[in-house]
């Protein structure tokens, strides 16, 4: 291709160097794998049958009598998959926790006699399981400490709840010294905090774009964003994964081209990427998305729900570990939820979009606020990150947190285990394949008291199944290195596929 | 004539006529069947004329070259050289991302509230009666639910770190769920993190594209967006009109008569709220379930504004007209408003509940509620359970101020009389939406001077499908004594007189 297009003209060489790794799936591997899923399929259809006539007793939940002849409400192809194949391996989800989320936790016990159909618990506690689920990066999931006791206080000063929109009587105090406190932490000239992450995204972007606007958006976009730009009715076209060539071509066509049929200007041009993808543990090509963004007049629209605190030597994000200026992404959205251990979202920028927004997001005029404890967790955790609490315990944090980053993922390496993502992610995916490992793998380190997060379809392509582990800062050495000693168990899981399967696909 | 086969004919004699020996050949030949049509052929091509011949040579050609040319795409005629390409990305300009708000822009400042949004209100540095906040049952900054909540920070910390599905369902939420379904007398109920999410992430659940959704014009914007997120077929009826309805209902099963097949896998519901937070009434709940079994539709029922309210132990507007729960399939509701907490439920039969487990979207793909915040919901359940005398205490009180603000100079109060949260629109307006908002806001505001907290209703103008008029909120709540309300009503009456005289 002729060397037209800007990216290529600009020399990347001496900037960051950016590790990332996506290994291709092996033949076999994959061989293997559609069998799998081809038996299953087939006793899936075997058991449908046989629940029909009645051979088998049939545990779904029926239909009332007195409504057997609406339209029925699910289509029975819709449940087929959560019927047998996902009820099967149900027990690696959901699982209840009583106490809490840190590094480690206490589970229920909880145990089935029909095959993960109901649940009992049994009253008993799985003490000290080490947790690598719970999205608890910088460690603030603690009840004890400088954050508890500020929140503490907060419950007794403002009570829990809100009653009230934030544009009727729901601004507090406490809201606007959080929203303060978060644009000098981002580095923006204002923020805006929402009460839940996910409606942050699906209640701002139809605020910011609509019809006539054009929306590019990542190919593996969180659920949110998929929705937000779903709802803001303007049209949306995916660019591969992290790839800026398809990217470019995107924006070339789209300025070029204009609208669909009518060939009008677009009003807007909006790129939505995500800091780190949750489940490929990738992390955005920021520096080339500015740059294409800056040659095209297009907007950023940044969602760093997993990289805010995360990621960068002083933990603001994928912004600062790439070292660049924070004022260039245009829309800067995050969430509480993770490094900060409260809840809910922000969006960040200039002062004319955060007072636009103040007046015609969804969530500003309808929905409730954000309730006061959780606020000041937040307030509390930022001002450790940022150092201002007179300790060095943000600085600390944040060092333990990249350290324990970077040894997990040399060691699954060197173990020789398929690990996909960025060198520096927390977020540490490692390939599992096969549909009867995703259950094996769950139950067999939940039997050695760590507990795990797998995932299969549709969250991942079909045979891409993975278990995907979050490094927390307050995680130790040792609690990695027990880790790491039961993965060995894995290549043994090879040995067991076959008897597993066979056990899967009993009656 | 040219001779072609394998016959040998007999030597033709010398003193034989070569015309009669030739007919002779031909007729030999046209006997002999189709080998000889080439013969034929050629014989008329000498035949023929010359300008017929260079016709049909040309025509052949002609036909060659189109066979063999390129397809015709008709929008590959422009094709757009690299510089006209580059020029065009110079010249294009887009939009600003945020129209700029113009600097008297009436609400671009919130109110700062200083302190617990209670009974007794620091509004912008002034301690007001509360008249706004949905307190209903004053559970806000009861000490029971505080103690509690405390109780729950102390053991779990403050935020979940995690979606429901991977580590983040605790014991407390699994508690909540179970009192929820037990306080409603359903199966089993569902939480989220947010009430506006309940609603939007439980409609798209279970309708898809090409289902269709009877809803009524007045219901709240998260209906709407999750009527939206649905891409189903949205049908507005008359709001609290069951006449309109059937004929909506009637039309479509003409549709359905006419395609059998069709309607066996298309999906109807019926969306309606308990009592409506944009007008204040009631829908007419026991002819919708008459209408349900006459029609065969299912029927979602929002409970935000009634859930903790209506109903002789506070369940809601099915306990209120006496209708059996069951008979409503989905029943959703916040627990921002009565409750005092943050977050929203469903609840039903597992048959219908058991399936947002999976596919309600802001169930799965979002951290789940702040255990201390479901510990403080839990409390309040209890609290409710225990006295249900304060639901018929809140109604009285609702009915004294529906009383009390009759009768007010050039504002007319919208709602039923056990309403919690009423509205007052204008008379007369003034024609323009934007002065009938200042109007309103003088008068927020000369109640605020003395001392009484009330809030205008607001809504997003350009995205509501029906726009409500604008409206002051009033809020009853079972705090508020005899003589807060008799100086809110005086208050207001004079705000009215002074203002709109």
């Amino acid at each position: 291709m002729p060397q037209r297009y800007f990216l290529e003209k600009h020399d990347w060489s001496h900037e960051k160097p950016f590790a990332e790794s996506f290994e291709e799936t092996p033949l076999l591997v994959a061989v293997l794998t559609y069998m799998g899923y081809g038996i299953l399929t087939i006793f899936g259809y075997l058991r449908d049958f046989l629940r029909h006539w009645n051979i088998e007793k049939c545990q779904v939940a029926r239909e009332r009598e007195e409504q057997k002849d609406f339209v029925p409400l699910y289509q029975d192809f819709e449940n087929f998959y959560t019927r047998n194949l996902y009820m099967r391996i149900r027990d690696n989800w959901n699982r209840p926790i009583c106490s809490v989320p840190g590094a480690k936790m206490d589970l229920v016990e909880r145990v089935s006699h029909d095959y993960n159909w109901t649940f009992e618990h049994t009253g008993k506690v799985v003490k000290e399981v080490i947790n690598m689920g719970s999205y608890n990066y910088l460690g603030f999931a603690e009840n004890v400490g400088a954050c508890a006791d500020a929140a503490i206080e907060s419950t007794k000063k403002y009570g829990v709840g809100v009653g009230s929109t934030r544009c009727e009587l729901g601004n507090l105090d406490i809201h606007e010294e959080m929203e303060q406190l978060v644009a000098r932490f981002l580095g923006v000239e204002s923020s805006m905090a929402f009460g839940m992450g996910f409606a942050t995204n699906s209640m701002n972007i139809p605020a910011l774009t609509g019809k006539g606007c054009l929306i590019l958006s990542d190919e593996l976009n969180h659920a949110s964003l998929v929705l937000g730009a779903r709802l803001s009715a303007s049209t949306i076209r995916v660019f591969k994964h992290n790839n800026m060539q398809s990217l470019e071509k995107l924006l070339r066509d789209a300025i070029v081209h204009g609208q669909p049929r009518t060939h009008r200007p677009w009003k807007k041009i909006l790129i939505v990427v995500e800091g780190i993808y949750s489940m490929e543990g990738s992390i955005v090509r920021l520096p080339e998305v500015i740059a294409l963004k800056k040659r095209y007049k297009a907007y950023l629209y940044l969602d760093e729900a997993h990289s805010i605190g995360a990621l960068g030597p002083n933990g603001r994000g994928v912004v600062d570990y790439f070292g660049l200026d924070p004022k260039d992404v245009d829309i800067m959205m995050g969430t509480f939820t993770k490094s900060f251990g409260a809840a809910g979202g922000y969006i960040g920028g200039k002062k004319e979009l955060i007072d636009y927004l103040r007046n015609h997001s969804h969530s500003a005029l309808y929905a409730t606020s954000m309730s006061p404890p959780v606020a000041q967790q937040i307030i509390t955790s930022m001002k450790i990150i940022m150092g201002e609490d007179g300790t060095t315990l943000g600085a600390d944090r944040l060092r333990q947190l990249s350290e324990n980053t970077t040894y997990f993922r040399r060691k699954l390496r060197e173990m020789g285990f398929i690990i996909y993502g960025n060198d520096d992610s927390p977020v540490v995916p490692m390939m599992l394949y096969m549909p009867a490992k995703i259950g094996a793998f769950g139950r067999e380190m939940l039997k050695r008291n760590i507990g795990t997060v797998v995932v299969g379809f549709p969250a991942t392509p079909i045979i891409e199944s993975r278990a995907r582990f979050c490094i927390s800062a307050a995680h130790t050495r040792e609690m990695l290195n027990t880790v790491n000693i039961y993965h060995i168990l894995q290549y043994s899981l090879k040995i067991l596929l076959f008897l597993l399967m066979w056990e899967q696909t009993n009656f | 004539g040219i001779l072609h086969g394998h016959e040998k004919l007999p030597e033709l004699q010398s003193g034989n006529c070569s015309v009669l020996n030739c007919r002779i050949i031909l007729e030999i030949n046209m006997a002999s069947g189709q080998q000889w049509v080439l013969v034929e052929m050629v014989q008329a091509f000498y035949e023929a004329p010359a300008y017929h011949l260079i016709l049909e040579g040309i025509l052949i050609l002609w036909i060659i070259r189109l066979l063999f040319s390129k397809t015709y795409k008709l929008h590959e005629t422009y094709k757009l050289t690299e510089k006209e390409k580059e020029d065009l990305i110079e010249e294009w300009q887009p939009e600003p991302l945020a129209p700029p708000v113009s600097k008297d822009h009436l609400h671009l400042n919130y109110d700062l509230v200083t302190g617990p949004p209670s009974h007794k209100i620091i509004l912008n540095g002034k301690e007001c009666i509360n008249f706004a906040s949905f307190n209903f049952l004053g559970l806000l900054d009861h000490e029971r639910v505080k103690e509690k909540a405390l109780a729950s920070l102390k053991k779990y910390g403050v935020g979940t770190c995690g979606p429901r599905g991977f580590y983040g369902t605790f014991d407390v939420h699994l508690e909540l769920e179970s009192r929820l379904a037990k306080f409603m007398k359903a199966e089993e109920a569902i939480i989220y993190s947010y009430g506006f999410a309940t609603i939007a992430s439980a409609i798209p659940a279970y309708s898809k594209r090409g289902d269709i959704i009877f809803v009524d014009e007045a219901a709240c914007f998260s209906i709407q967006k999750g009527l939206q997120a649905s891409r189903s077929f949205i049908k507005y009826f008359k709001h609290n009109d069951m006449d309109d309805l059937e004929r909506l209902l009637k039309e479509q099963e003409l549709e359905d008569q006419k395609n059998p097949r069709k309607a066996r896998v298309i999906r109807k519901f019926i969306v309606v709220e308990g009592l409506y937070i944009n007008t204040a009434d009631i829908c007419p709940l026991p002819e919708l379930v008459n209408l349900k079994y006459k029609y065969k539709v299912r029927i979602f029922l929002e409970e935000s504004m009634s859930f903790g309210v209506l109903g002789e132990h506070g369940r809601g507007v099915t306990e209120h007209y006496g209708v059996n729960i069951d008979d409503i399939d989905l029943i959703s509701a916040n627990m921002e408003n009565a409750v005092a907490s943050v977050g929203g439920f469903c609840c039903g039969r597992s048959f219908v509940i058991d399936h947002q487990r999976l596919s309600g979207q802001g169930y799965c793909f979002s951290a789940s509620l702040p255990p201390m915040l479901a510990a403080a919901a839990i409390e309040a359940l209890n609290i409710m359970e225990e006295d249900p005398d304060i639901f018929t205490v809140l109604r009285e009180k609702c009915k004294h101020v529906y009383k009390a603000l009759q009768g007010t100079t050039g504002l007319k109060l919208v709602g039923e009389p056990f309403a919690p949260a009423l509205h007052l629109q204008l008379e007369r307006s003034s024609g323009s939406r934007d002065s009938d908002m200042q109007l309103l806001r003088t008068i927020v505001d000369y109640c605020l001077e003395r001392h009484v907290a009330l809030t205008l209703a607001r809504y997003l103008e350009k995205e509501e499908r029906f726009l409500p008029p604008p409206s002051i909120r009033v809020v009853v709540t079972i705090k508020q004594e005899k003589e807060d309300i008799q100086r809110a009503v005086s208050c207001i009456k004079e705000a009215a007189s002074v203002i709109l005289k």
